[in-house]
């Protein structure tokens, strides 16, 4: 496991986390957490040269794979709304990012209490719906919130973007009574999740 | 759950049947155009506006409010059609703010017929603009969906349909403008001064008891005296502006200065403990709205905790059978201990997942329980069980409820849970009391005679409930009973003297009643066509119609069967109901011809049956029709009640 660094600001919440680093998602000071929410948002990076302003819509989609003992047995994506034990729920599908806002474009809530009890894995992704590649995605993020308190837990960075149009972002597993999350941040080509499920299984 | 949207974004739309609510700070007229995948606007006859209020699927108000609703029915929209805009613009020359600046930003909702939000926009930045794009409807890929627009016009409609391509926009626009200009001026007068809430009348600011008690909610005393019911056509939405083209100009969500009392809080939960539930704990502007959202939570909870014990189960027994084949399989376990000690281990992972699902589910459904223990209690009449003591303190209402109670539902896991199965009013479809065999247990148990008998009993209970929770005079029952063999269940409808009219009996009978409900239909649709409601026979009967068909097909010629399916496919948009009382087998002659008429109806059974299917995760659910205890009188009291209220509004 890598050294936890606290990134950002001095003082700022959460934890700037790199590829293959894993958190625990127990609270400060004792307590589990109950709810999560993972937040996906974008911006669409400007074209260069003449017609410049002229951003052309970039649709990404954030996804969670439930599995049981590396079967999977629900998704939540932009189809399937809401898990069929409601306990992980989609927010919505937007299809061109963020205006520079810096908030989630699209969220995934997670109410981990409810989660059935043969869940032990949750796979969240990002596919490039409209088949750009993240290079033509700029101030893209992927980040763990404390719904209950709205204090941000960890911020994954898409930036250095290269030539593939999906990421396998990161994994909320169980670990003992509670939940751990370890960020992922691979590669993967594929329009939505069904596309991306050869390079899951690895992760799992 | 609500996504609301800023300009630009998109929200998938999960029904095909929607409603679009409108509020403003001033009244605004609602206009839509269709257009093709190209987004061309075929003409002006693609265009629904106030003076041309529907098209297949899309229907506007005819008038210009500060609250609007209308219904889409993406479905029965012409297959060309892939584009729906949603036009807002201000009126002119009645006096009104001649800009959009000039008044609070317009806010547009996408809604389930239930009125669940989906999508919801807040059409914030408009300065000298007097008409909008409000919303755009678009099919992608076979699905449709919702995009914010929020594109103004300071030139008005004339700008806006110049810029769909529409020739004559300017004459078009001002057309409409005249439309609404003349229905403001011939606008009906408002009959309540009260709060209106998305054209409903409801009481807001009752003296509501936090506490689960069973009081009556519908407390007729604090309602200011009703005139006589809105004569205004029962589709037409948003609350009227006032006569004479004097125009109201308070929003419909800030009617009252004071806010609607808080929802009950729930006491501080015990350390470990979940908190205790309270009646009323759901968002709302009234008790009975809460009650309603609080009944529905509990229905999808119900559903949802089932399914995640389900799935826990199932994976369960799977992995079992995957880890038994496994044993079978490997030679070196068929002998000797290893295999045995292979196979224990796999049912205690087996056990030990499915306790911890059960515990779970325990843990949910005892929530739910004690929910449902507080919850019952305080239903107001129209959501009560016939054994509720609220049926006792039982008043004439002067107002219609938001929702009824059909019945109750519920699950194999934990049967005396029962969830009430509570649908919106006015009706939206209607009903079919199911005499048939239908492979429930509990219809096998009884004889044909027995089950046609309950069929109409349970029948009965529903027409009676309906007519109890609607304001005197704004429900009327029609009953078709070819050969009298349902008179013994009729008696509490006839004996109570809450019929206009016998029950009609043979041939005749049946054309009589079925050809004046279908002239009631064709005139109310004419009247709303042309925009025209004053001008309806002053003697046409406003209130909504019931009517009670028992022996289908018996008495019915074809000519009979054809009105009856007109009625099922055009009633309800003019408030004409049917409640059939049939086994589909019996109409087996007629082939599948009557198919689309049962698709049409909501099937519920008189004996328990499972099937009835939620709309999350698709359970098979036990329905259960409401009972009035054996040996109790409620029903006739309160129907005597309606009939002595009747009577009396009437003079």
């Amino acid at each position: 496991m890598v050294d936890v660094s606290k990134g950002g600001a001095p003082g700022g919440p959460g934890v700037n986390l790199t590829k293959g680093q894993a958190i625990s998602l127990e609270k400060k000071g004792g307590g589990t957490l109950t709810a999560v929410r993972m937040g996906l948002g974008w911006q669409a990076a400007p074209r260069r040269g003449l017609f410049g302003s002229r951003t052309r819509e970039i649709d990404l989609d954030a996804s969670a794979v439930l599995f049981a003992d590396k079967q999977p047995v629900d998704v939540v994506f932009f189809r399937h709304l809401v898990s069929d034990d409601g306990s992980v729920r989609h927010t919505g599908d937007n299809l061109v990012g963020g205006a520079g806002q810096g908030g989630d474009d699209e969220a995934i809530l997670v109410d981990l209490q409810r989660i059935p009890v043969h869940i032990d894995q949750i796979v969240f992704t990002v596919n490039s719906f409209t088949g750009q590649t993240f290079q033509e995605v700029q101030n893209a993020f992927c980040r763990i919130v404390d719904e209950t308190n709205g204090q941000e837990l960890a911020r994954y960075t898409l930036d250095g973007g290269g030539q593939y149009t999906a990421q396998i972002m990161a994994k909320v597993h169980r670990v003992g009574s509670g939940w751990q999350m370890t960020a992922l941040g691979n590669p993967a080509n594929g329009r939505t999740f069904q596309d991306l499920m050869p390079s899951i299984l690895p992760h799992l | 759950m609500t996504a609301e949207l800023v300009r630009g974004q998109n929200h998938p739309l999960p029904h095909t049947r929607l409603e679009i609510r409108v509020t403003a700070g001033a009244p605004v007229m609602a206009c839509a155009t269709l257009a093709d995948a190209q987004g061309t606007v075929g003409g002006t006859e693609w265009i629904v506006h106030p003076g041309s209020p529907s098209l297949p699927g899309i229907e506007v108000s005819r008038q210009a409010a500060a609250g609007l609703r209308f219904h889409v029915d993406l479905d029965a929209l012409p297959p060309r059609v892939h584009l729906v805009h949603v036009l807002l613009a201000l009126p002119e020359g009645v006096g009104g703010p001649d800009r959009f600046g000039a008044t609070a930003a317009p806010f547009a909702a996408v809604t389930s017929t239930e009125g669940v939000e989906v999508a919801s926009f807040t059409l914030t930045g408009l300065d000298s603009e007097t008409a909008v794009i409000a919303l755009e409807l678009y099919r992608r890929q076979g699905a449709w969906k919702v995009r914010a627009v929020g594109q103004g016009y300071a030139g008005g409609l004339a700008e806006l349909f110049g810029d769909q391509g529409l020739p004559q926009a300017r004459a078009f626009a001002a057309g409409i403008q005249e439309a609404v200009a003349r229905h403001l001026a011939s606008a009906v007068q408002a009959p309540l001064p009260g709060a209106t809430d998305g054209g409903r009348r409801r009481s807001e600011g009752l003296p509501l008891a936090p506490q689960p008690a069973p009081a009556p909610q519908s407390a007729p005393d604090t309602v200011p005296p009703a005139g006589p019911p809105s004569s205004g056509p029962p589709s037409s939405g948003g609350p009227q502006s006032g006569a004479g083209g004097a125009v109201n100009y308070t929003h419909p969500g800030r009617r009252t200065s004071t806010p609607p009392p808080p929802p009950p809080a729930a006491e501080p939960a015990q350390p470990g403990r979940p908190p205790r539930p309270v009646a009323g704990d759901a968002t709302g502007w009234s008790m009975d709205e809460r009650l309603y959202n609080q009944v529905w939570g509990m229905f999808e909870d119900l559903a949802r905790t089932t399914a995640a014990y389900r799935s826990a189960m199932d994976f369960a027994e799977s992995r079992l059978d995957q880890e038994l084949d496994r044993v079978l399989s490997d030679p070196r376990q068929r002998i000797g201990g290893a295999g045995h000690a292979a196979r224990e281990a796999a049912r205690a992972k087996h056990d030990q997942l499915a306790g911890r699902a059960r515990e779970v589910l325990d843990r949910d459904l005892a929530q739910l329980v004690a929910e449902s223990e507080v919850v019952e209690p305080a239903l107001p009449p129209a959501y009560a069980r016939w054994d509720n003591p609220v049926w006792h303190g039982y008043r004439v209402p002067m107002e219609i409820p938001m929702a009824l109670r059909l019945g109750d539902v519920h699950l194999p896991e934990r049967p005396d849970l029962r969830i009430p199965m509570l649908v919106r009013l006015p009706l939206e479809r209607g009903l079919w009391v199911d005499s048939g065999r239908s492979g429930s247990e509990a219809a096998l148990m009884m004889d044909d005679a027995q089950l046609r008998g309950l069929a109409m009993d349970t029948a009965v209970a529903h027409a009676a409930r309906l007519l109890a929770v609607y304001p005197p005079g704004e429900f009327t029952v029609h009953v078709i009973d070819p050969a009298g063999s349902g008179a013994r269940s009729l008696a509490p409808l006839t004996a109570s003297g809450v019929l206009d009219q016998p029950p009609a009996t043979g041939a005749g009978g049946v054309a009589t009643v079925l050809a004046t409900l279908t002239q009631r239909v064709d005139l109310v649709q004419m009247a709303i066509r042309g925009g025209a409601a004053e001008s309806l026979p002053p003697g046409l009967d406003t209130a909504e119609q019931l009517l009670i068909v028992n022996d289908f097909p018996h008495g019915f010629d074809d000519r009979a069967v054809t009105q009856l399916r007109y009625l099922a496919d055009e009633g309800p948009a003019v408030g004409v109901h049917l409640l059939m009382v049939a086994d589909r087998e019996d109409a087996s002659a007629y082939g599948p011809v009557l198919d689309p008429l049962w698709r049409t109806l909501l099937r519920v059974t008189p004996v328990p049956d499972d099937h009835l299917a939620d709309p999350w995760v698709g359970h098979a659910w036990t329905y259960e029709p409401p009972t009035v205890p054996p040996g109790s009188r409620v029903l006739l009291q309160i129907l005597e009640q309606v009939a002595s209220a009747r009577r009396s509004w009437r003079r």
